[in-house]
């Protein structure tokens, strides 16, 4: 642009005598001209903008929703282990009364009801825990400190307001004056959230954890490398080393372009109708899970595996050969080790790919709601992705906090694998 | 248990059989390889195949038929008034027998036949496990005696090896095909049983989408409606505003970075771009869900039209920022690929830079372009979890990218979650609605692959 700017004053200053140069109708379709440059790199940086700026608010949202999950309130509890209400295994009397005891104003019914609400269902289980890990407790007084219930903890975080009338508030006035008392007596601390990343599903927030679905998204992760990697990699190899060019091989790759452009959903079906309908394998179980996501990530293994052979020069291929090597050595000894950084870059975005799938494991039934972990391949099991299109769908204020955490580990995982991919890319790039 | 044992020996196997045959074809020529046709290790490979690959092909054929055998076998025994049934209480008894053997409550007092008959299924299936266990140890050192009986100096292991190799090469690029078969006739079977059911035609272009079928006959709409055309204008609908978003802002950003950035700003936007092709898309449903669809909603009610919350206007912008990277990267490559001849002819001319790139360099890679946006758009009607988190369930045959809609991908998602029967009309459907988004997809791709391919290098 500068360049023709300067042409220009030259040519001016050069023709002296009047020329259409120095007209004004020609001036004034330079300037225009120089706009539209102008406006049209501007949409340009305003696109590339535009992409960057979603990006920030995409994760910028959910990280201003998410943070906050991995910090949970938990409220002291001086319990006294009575021997008697012990063997009556009846711990949801004991934390009761510690808790009564800690808030001296509440004497009525109704008040002591709602101080209730204020503790986790799960309390008495955590107590039970710790008596059932060391009975020499049994008959002492210890200090523990219990999962308070999520709306406690929504308060304590700031979510719950209140300057908001009693009636729109998910906590009446009673209970916000249970935890002002505790609060003043130091009962009530935030600490790091380890359920969330300890327990299963739960129906209550906050001893709800993402543990169950990393080990179902690790197990199905598992199936579908151990199928789609080393079948991938064969095809590659067969496709771009050995196979002739005729229809058969032709029809391969129209299929193989086309599957990778199948919707994932339909893979879904696939497996729904062969694996569980014909097969009939177990529903929600990593094994099937794996073997979709197997078929779905095949293509993309085999197209980047092909492009990573590609980049062989043939002279590597024609020197082994000119030792004798047969072409099966040839591919094994030279050209594969060459192309595996390559086909390992590719495997890892597949696979990276094949962990943020959800729609597949919807059809299949890994939606289900299962609070155990998985323990084998025919456990019934959950995905990652998939926990959090569950949470997303809860109604309670804990749960978009969670599914915020959840995506935030999701994405750690994706960032990894696929800052992997580039390490191992820029670490074994190499021109010929 | 018995399986896992099976594998372990299977691989201890083939491992002993390699360094065997090795061990032993270096022995038969005292020594002096030269006299092998093979390398050693070709014939340890030759060994460890016969040891492996048969008790494999075994154990993969006794996988996929086991189930069924068994079930065979403790149906066979079962009294005649259980068993004589029509094939939906045949199904019900065969669920009824799995339920019981793996301990899965069915909430019903079980006939104590069919308890037995658990028992006996959980006692053939060990039974089973165990003859495989010890048959597959049986046939794989039966192999590898038989391989390391015929090593010789003479016998021409490589060229068996290979062709063993080839053979398992040549299946592997099989199961692409095969999964496209797969998924034709999955989707056509089940497809073909819903259009008995309901007209083709009533679903193609009916216009009224209501899949409840009724328990009883008698219930109020008890026959479910099944017109399609809501759910295709839905798609269509939300489809538009992602193109609206993504071919612009795509093609811009691509124009951007091959054109006028400089290679320091490019390293640093093509991750952008990267990251955003990489977020999941339930992450993309979430954020469209609770934080665009809210937005829009506001902001569409300070302006006073009436959104609803969930708006095909936010599902659509989001999917829409989904397929940015996807149109950018398709288009860069195209972009790039015009040869810097026709740009420099030109600067030559005097055109601007500008200039030269909507009248020469646009042009000359419209094909390319034509085809990343065909592809892009197959891509916007296969999305599904946006559209499921986002765009909502009712069936409104609108054109108002403010009304809540729904699409072919969220019907099929919603149809077949929780817990169904698997034959009745309401669950078909998803496969008659998968058969035409498969359809509809590979139909563009087939389109955007060929375009590709007729105008590629036509500036070379």
């Amino acid at each position: 642009m500068t360049d023709l700017v300067e042409q220009d004053t030259r040519a001016m200053s050069v023709a002296v005598t009047k020329s259409r140069y120095q007209s004004e109708e020609f001036s004034a379709r330079l300037r225009r001209r120089y706009a539209a440059e102008r406006r049209f790199r501007i949409a340009g940086m305003l696109a590339v903008g535009i992409a960057s700026l979603m990006l920030v608010v995409l994760l910028g949202s959910i990280v201003s929703k998410g943070y906050t999950a991995f910090w949970q309130a938990q409220i002291r509890l001086e319990v006294t282990l009575d021997k008697q209400q012990v063997e009556e295994r009846n711990y949801t009397a004991l934390v009761r009364q510690a808790l009564y005891a800690q808030v001296p104003a509440a004497t009525d019914r109704a008040t002591r009801r709602s101080l209730n609400d204020l503790l986790s269902s799960g309390a008495p289980y955590e107590l039970e825990a710790m008596v059932n890990a060391n009975p020499s407790l049994v008959g002492t007084t210890q200090t523990v400190w219990v999962r308070a219930d999520d709306e406690i903890d929504q308060f304590m975080k700031g979510f719950i307001r209140r300057d908001v009338p009693e009636s729109e508030r998910r906590l009446n006035d009673v209970k916000i004056a249970a935890i002002d008392a505790l609060v003043a007596n130091g009962s009530i601390r935030s600490t790091f959230n380890t359920t969330l990343f300890t327990a299963g599903d739960s129906r209550e927030p906050e001893q709800a954890g993402i543990l169950g679905a990393v080990v179902g998204s690790a197990l199905t992760l598992v199936v579908t490398m151990l199928l789609s990697v080393p079948i991938g990699i064969a095809a590659a190899v067969y496709l771009e080393e050995f196979a002739p060019k005729n229809r058969w091989t032709d029809l391969i790759e129209v299929n193989i372009n086309n599957l990778a452009a199948v919707p994932s959903i339909i893979f879904g079906l696939l497996g729904l109708a062969v694996f569980l309908g014909f097969f009939g394998l177990p529903r929600s179980a990593p094994l099937v899970g794996g073997l979709v996501m197997a078929l779905m990530t095949l293509p993309v293994i085999i197209i980047a595996s092909r492009v990573a052979l590609k980049a062989v020069p043939p002279s590597i291929r024609e020197a082994a050969l000119g030792v004798g090597a047969s072409p099966l050595q040839t591919v094994t000894h030279h050209v594969l080790p060459l192309a595996l950084p390559g086909i390992l870059t590719g495997t890892i975005i597949g696979m990276a790919r094949a962990l943020g799938e959800t729609a597949p494991l919807l059809m299949i039934g890994m939606v289900a709601f299962i609070v155990d972990i998985p323990g084998g391949l025919t456990d019934s099991a959950t995905a990652i992705p998939v926990q959090i299109y569950m949470w997303a769908d809860s109604p309670e204020r804990a749960f978009t906090e969670r599914t915020s955490a959840a995506i935030l580990i999701l994405l750690a995982f994706l960032i990894l694998m696929n800052g992997l991919a580039v390490f191992l890319r820029k670490k074994f790039e190499r021109r010929w | 248990m018995q399986l896992t044992v099976l594998l372990i020996i299977l691989a201890l196997l083939t491992v002993i059989g390699y360094q065997m045959g090795r061990s032993r074809a270096v022995a038969s020529v005292g020594g002096r390889i030269v006299e092998l046709h093979s390398v050693p290790s070709y014939h340890g490979f030759y060994v460890a195949l016969w040891a492996g690959l048969p008790a494999l092909l075994l154990f993969a054929f006794w996988g996929a038929s086991e189930g069924w055998l068994v079930m065979q076998m403790v149906l066979s025994g079962l009294p005649d008034r259980l068993v004589n049934g029509d094939a939906q209480s045949l199904g019900l008894l065969r669920a009824d027998i799995l339920n019981l053997a793996h301990g899965v409550a069915t909430g019903r007092e079980p006939d104590p036949e069919v308890v037995a008959a658990a028992e006996r299924y959980l006692r053939l299936h060990a039974l089973g496990d165990w003859s495989l266990l010890v048959i597959g140890c049986c046939v794989a050192i039966g192999g590898l005696l038989y391989a390391r009986g015929r090593i010789d100096p003479d016998l021409r292991a490589r060229n068996r090896v290979e062709r063993t190799v080839n053979i398992a090469l040549v299946i592997c690029s099989l199961v692409a095909i095969l999964t496209t078969i797969g998924i034709v006739l999955s989707l056509l079977f089940e497809a073909i049983r819903f259009f008995a059911v309901v007209n083709p035609l009533e679903f193609l272009f009916g216009t009224h989408w209501s899949p409840q079928m009724a328990m009883r006959a008698d219930q109020v709409g008890s026959s479910g409606s099944f017109g399609a055309i809501p759910l295709f204008a839905g798609t269509l609908l939300i489809t538009g505003i992602a193109m609206a978003v993504a071919v612009p802002v795509g093609l811009m950003a691509a124009i951007f970075m091959s054109e006028y950035a400089s290679p320091g700003l490019r390293t640093w936007l093509k991750p952008i771009l990267e990251v955003l092709a990489g977020i999941p898309t339930v992450v993309y449903g979430f954020f469209a869900a609770l934080t665009m669809a809210p937005f829009v909603r506001d902001v569409g009610n300070s302006l006073g039209l009436s959104v609803s919350s969930e708006s095909a206007l936010a599902a659509g912008f989001v999917m829409g920022v989904m397929i940015i990277p996807f149109v950018s990267s398709l288009s860069d490559d195209v972009i790039n690929a015009v040869p810097q001849s026709l740009r420099d002819g030109s600067y030559g001319l005097g055109a601007t830079k500008s200039e030269t790139i909507r009248l020469v360099v646009l042009p000359a890679a419209l094909p390319g372009i034509v085809a990343a946006v065909m592809l892009a758009v197959s891509r916007a009607i296969g999305e599904t979890m946006i559209v499921t988190m986002a765009a909502g369930l009712t069936a409104n045959l609108t054109a108002n990218p403010l009304d809540a809609v729904t699409t072919v991908t969220t019907q099929i998602a919603t149809l077949l979650v929780g817990d169904q029967e698997f034959d009745s009309p309401k669950t078909l459907s998803a496969f008659g609605l998968g058969l035409v988004l498969f359809v509809v997809t590979l139909t563009l791709n087939m389109v955007a692959l060929r375009v590709v391919q007729k105008y590629r290098e036509k500036y070379d």
